[in-house]
């Protein structure tokens, strides 16, 4: 696998939505360098035409009947927000750009 | 120089099921704000979704009627990415292993029929809903829709005109409606198109770059969007310029799509299995099951009825727009009609009435009995097609069969010889030169006389006997 | 000074109660009381909530009283590792990011123990979001190990641990992706259990890695943890993931004894790594079951090596994910004025969580990022076939596995913390049970000369819980030798 650079933790710091401050980005760019490199053993290991488990139990088909239930009620819905206006979450103001 | 456009779409239509896709929550879409949600919809820490079954028939019957293979195997996975109306900041969505894959579709376009492949059709969860400019800087979030299921279905880039892509969601709209699975309500924004565009010098089996126009409000929007990036396009390779790759946005109101996002930006969705669901497996009898569900859908029924109505194909395809249509034409047939006289009453005069009333179809307040046995007192002579335009509309309002509104009326045709032939005779007394002019060989005025007998009866009389009696009457003793 | 009632069982207590010898008030005292005397220097919990459980405990009583059934666990005053949700008291994950977060709902394992008559003391410390070894990245405080207060309790549900150690709670419920149950009950000298995977509904239990959690109890004894499986275990319609299975009542199973039982011994565990003096605590637990009739045997696990590799790359990836809904939009921590949408995630990510959850969150984005998918994530995935398919293949030959849980016992507060690495290492003999989704069990099997408990690891198969406890209880009661109390009056 390349090897980690600070490029590659800005990028993926981007993805996570995370802010990294210059001494944080090299101290990762240095572990995450040695954890990949440790993981990198498991190229040691042939696994063509193995299935990858997905899921440890053998279930399928699990499923909810299409009913009603109880929803929230709106004040106990908004109770834990950083911002509201009783009736919405506020957030600043969005850009469609979705 | 010319250029062949290639379009592929992207649509998102909400299910109709009671409760949402993950969760117990209604999903009715005119709740009052946050009212319909709960731990799993609002992303609460440790809330895990459990799907619901009727999401998967109703997928199901989707992929059947768009002849799509449904996999046997099939699983959910979470695609990442951050976005407020996002609750957990991930969709639930199907990536690799789709519900249903490799179907087909058919148009009409220019009078002959064309197959648009089917890529793919996919369970996911709906966003929550923005709200802008509450207060001055900021958006409100509205998590009533997350979690409404959603159906992605997506075209192979079969499309090559506006005109296509327009009559592909005509088609797409029509069989959801006969499967009762959708209302398609783009306004309401119960189904969403997006379009994948890129153009080709005409020949060219080669792929240019494409552009993917999202935010469209209604199929006309659609329409005109595409028409313009086409010719937006057309511009820039004719000038030697390249289109860039990015999605596009449509501004209806000036008209144009711009740019919304570039390649660069493009998202990386870090797609995995999700962890909280284990796979879907339809197996045959399931599918079977749903198969037999299913109703008899548009063209098959459009085919239908030409053949055994012999109705011409813009009656047949009129009579087949929707279910409802459909059905109330043939039960009017049922229950005695000539299937002619019952299109042509069905399709103008009880339409009109139906769209002055804003009611569907569906809705209509007389009885496909009631409008059969009208036609069949216009066949029985009892009344006139005149009188029965003007009873069509009372039936409507009432809901009253037509012989009931004629007897209270009396508006029965008379057809007695005698009373006829009193009648003639009074008016030709009343009448001398008109009768002496007939006599003289004038033929025309015999069709004033004739007049005089309907105005006497209000139009009652059977106009086909008063001009018999009225000929005999002036020619006899010649 | 009253009888000192949180040195009781619970199973102990049940039939004090039972027999009207004690009241479930007197009993909660006694632990508050306790928890009043000890826990500024064990730490364990991050919030008591004493008037909650007296009165709770009240209402016991006052059913006991009527003649009435108070359930399984009537009376038994039971800690919460602060990572389950709770409509008493806050839910935060001892994470600055879900600061003072009420949950409206409560896990499924705390309303069925409620309803089982389960008395709360209060939630317990974790590491951040259950991502740790030694509890050593809580936000709140450090938690200390009963036994030597220089040393961690272990984690991530070390708080848990302690508390049960500390007799500051008959029973604890913690959680377990990774050892997060099994190696702080070993560090602490109690017991604890990671169920199969499916066994306890997940549905309130904030996820860390929804394939490898499992919600796990910590307990005084064998009895102890059957009568709180009896309890937790089940089906649950809000997780998918939760297995429709008959539950045994466990308590019956206990005394069926050893002899016949076959235990293997994976020699990819037994290897110049394992510290000389665990090795023989835990050879001394074999030697034990071996004299009660059961037959030892080496088995072998061949993919053990890559374990830790395949679990930091799910798990991480996993977290990634599940960690993604904080974001200060609808609960938990906003940094404050934001100036916009993407401002607001980035500053209250890099705020509210703290450095091993970042470094995890960072780990899990690249292993799933485009390009690195197949390389990393579904790679691990396959070779998690593999580990599992090691276990089939040694459970064809044997019934029960034992191992050491942890490689060293208790160690000091920042011997690990430098290097990340080193701390992923010490799970080394917990972390194949999860990607194998079975159950594993770790009880003590001694003190090491500088008095610091050892534990022993017992596996089965899924499911087979039964035999696990079978193998305990018989240890339990032939070991020969008192583990003794932690040295805190
Ligand atoms: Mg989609
Ligand atoms: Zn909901």
């Amino acid at each position: 696998m390349a090897k980690i650079t600070k490029e590659d933790v800005e990028h993926v710091a981007d993805l996570a939505q995370l802010t990294l401050d210059e001494a944080t980005k090299e101290r990762l760019v240095r572990e995450l360098g040695d954890i990949l490199a440790y993981m990198d053993k498991l190229n040691e290991l042939n696994t063509d035409g193995i299935e990858p488990v997905m899921h440890v139990l053998p279930l399928t088909n699990v499923f909810r009947e299409d009913v009603l239930g109880e929803s929230l009620e709106r004040e106990v819905a908004l109770a834990n927000a950083p911002k509201t206006d009783d009736v919405y979450f506020l957030v600043p103001q969005i850009l469609d750009t979705e | 120089m010319e250029y062949e456009a290639v379009i592929g779409m992207e649509v998102h239509v909400e299910i109709d099921t009671r409760s949402k896709v993950f969760c117990a929550c209604s999903t009715r879409f005119d709740a009052p704000p946050n009212t319909n949600v709960c731990p799993v919809c609002l992303g609460l820490p440790g809330a895990m979704p459990v799907l619901n079954r009727a999401m998967v028939d109703a997928s199901v019957a989707v992929g059947l009627a768009l002849n799509c293979t449904i996999s046997r195997w099939s699983k959910l996975d979470r695609k990442n990415y951050f976005y407020p109306d996002m609750a957990k900041n991930y969709q639930i969505s199907q990536y690799d292993l789709p519900l249903c894959h490799g179907g087909w579709i058919e148009i009409d376009i220019a009078g002959q029929t064309k197959r648009i492949g089917i890529t793919r059709a996919h369970m996911e969860e709906d966003t929550a809903r923005n709200v802008h400019g509450i207060g001055s800087n900021e958006s409100g979030i509205d998590f009533n829709r997350s979690g409404v299921p959603l159906l992605e279905i997506v075209t192979e880039p079969d499309l090559r005109s506006a005109e296509e892509v327009h009559a592909y969601l005509v088609a797409l709209k029509q069989i959801l409606g006969y499967l009762g699975v959708s209302d398609c309500n783009m306004e309401e924004g119960s189904l969403r198109a997006e379009a994948n565009v890129s153009l080709r010098p005409a020949g060219s089996s080669v792929f240019g770059t494409k552009t993917e126009i999202k935010n469209v409000a209604s199929f006309s929007g659609v329409y005109k969007a595409i028409q313009y990036e086409v010719a937006r396009q057309a511009g820039i390779l004719d000038e030697g310029g390249a289109v860039v790759q990015a999605t596009r946005g449509w501004d209806a109101d000036r008209g144009v799509t711009f740019e919304q996002r570039s390649k660069e930006e493009a998202h990386d969705y870090r797609y995995f299995p999700e962890p909280d669901l284990v796979p879907v497996v339809v197996d045959e009898t399931w599918e079977q099951r749903i198969r037999e569900s299913l109703p008899e859908l548009p063209r098959a029924r459009y085919r239908r009825f030409r053949e055994s109505y012999g109705l011409s194909d813009h009656d047949a395809g009129i009579l087949t727009s929707t279910r409802a249509m459909a059905d109330y034409f043939e039960q009017t047939v049922a229950a005695g009609a000539d299937a002619k006289k019952a299109a042509n009453w069905i399709m103008g005069d009880l339409q009109a009435l139906l769209t002055e009333a804003a009611l569907d179809i569906g809705q209509c307040p007389l009885q496909p009995a009631h409008l059969a046995d009208m036609v069949a007192l216009i066949d029985s002579g009892t009344i006139s097609g005149k009188i029965a335009k003007e009873i069509l509309p009372e039936m409507l309002r009432t809901g009253k069969a037509a012989k009931a509104l004629v007897k209270e009326k009396g508006l029965a045709q008379i057809s007695d010889e005698g009373q006829l032939d009193a009648l003639a005779r009074q008016v030709v007394e009343a009448h001398p030169g008109p009768a002496a002019d007939f006599r003289a060989g004038k033929e025309k005025a015999l069709g004033f006389l004739v007049g005089q007998v309907m105005k006497a009866t209000r139009g009652q009389a059977n106009p086909q006997m008063v001009n018999e009696i009225l000929v005999k009457l002036l020619t006899e003793g010649k | 000074m009253e009888k000192q009632y949180c040195r009781l069982t619970a199973h102990e207590i049940r039939d004090a109660l039972r027999a009207g010898d004690v009241t479930a008030e007197a009993v909660a005292r006694s632990y508050l009381d306790r928890i009043a005397r000890v826990d500024d220097r064990v730490r364990a919990y991050v919030d008591v909530w004493r008037d909650y459980a007296l009165e709770r405990a009240g209402k016991i009583d006052a059913r006991l009283a009527k003649g009435e059934d108070p359930g399984a666990l009537a009376g038994i005053p039971i800690a919460l590792k602060d990572v389950l949700c709770t409509t008493v008291g806050r839910t935060e994950c001892c994470s600055k990011i879900l600061k003072g977060y009420r949950s409206p709902y409560d896990a499924t394992a705390v309303r069925t123990m409620r309803e089982a008559g389960a008395v709360f003391l209060g939630k317990t410390n974790m590491d951040e979001f259950a991502m740790g070894s030694s509890t050593e990245n809580s936000t709140v405080q450090m938690t200390r190990n009963p036994w030597n207060l220089a040393c961690v309790p272990g984690g991530s549900s070390g708080g848990a641990a302690a508390a049960v150690a500390a007799d500051e709670a008959a029973i604890a419920i913690g959680s377990d992706t990774g050892g997060s149950v099994r190696q702080p009950a070993a560090l602490c000298g109690c017991l604890g259990l990671k169920p199969t995977y499916g066994r306890v509904s997940r549905y309130g239990l904030v996820a860390f890695a929804s394939s490898l959690d499992q919600i796990g109890p910590f307990t005084k004894d064998v009895e102890d943890m059957a009568l709180i499986m009896n309890v937790l275990f089940g089906k649950d319609p809000m997780d998918a993931t939760s297995a429709d299975l008959e539950v045994p009542d466990f308590t019956r199973c206990l005394d069926a004894g050893v002899s016949g039982l076959t235990v293997g011994l994976p020699k990819e565990y037994f290897t110049e790594a394992l510290n000389a003096e665990m090795r023989s605590k835990v050879e001394g637990a074999v030697a034990v079951l071996e004299k009660l009739g059961a037959k030892a045997i080496e088995v072998s696990l061949p993919h053990t090596p890559y374990a830790i590799a395949v679990y930091y790359i799910i798990c991480t990836a996993e977290a990634s994910a599940n960690l993604a809904r904080f974001d200060g939009v609808r609960y938990g921590y906003r940094a404050s004025n934001v100036a916009d949408v993407k401002d607001m995630y980035h500053r209250t990510k890099s705020e509210g969580f703290g450095p091993e959850v970042q470094r995890r969150i960072m780990l899990g984005t690249y292993v799933l990022s485009s390009g690195y998918y197949d390389a990393y994530y579904l790679k691990a995935q396959k070779v998690r076939a593999l580990i599992r398919r090691d276990f089939e293949a040694a459970f064809e030959r044997c019934d029960v596995i034992l191992t050491p849980t942890s490689p060293t016992p208790a160690f000091k507060f920042g011997e690990k913390t430098a290097d990340p690495l080193e701390m992923y290492l010490s799970d080394i003999y917990t972390i194949s049970v999860n990607l194998a989704g079975i159950p594993g069990l770790s009880i003590p099997c001694g003190l090491t000369a500088r008095g610091l408990p050892v534990g022993l690891q017992i596996l089965a198969k899924p499911f087979a819980e039964e035999t696990l406890l079978r193998a305990a209880y018989a240890y339990e009661h032939s070991r020969g030798f008192d583990m003794g109390r932690p040295p805190l009056d």
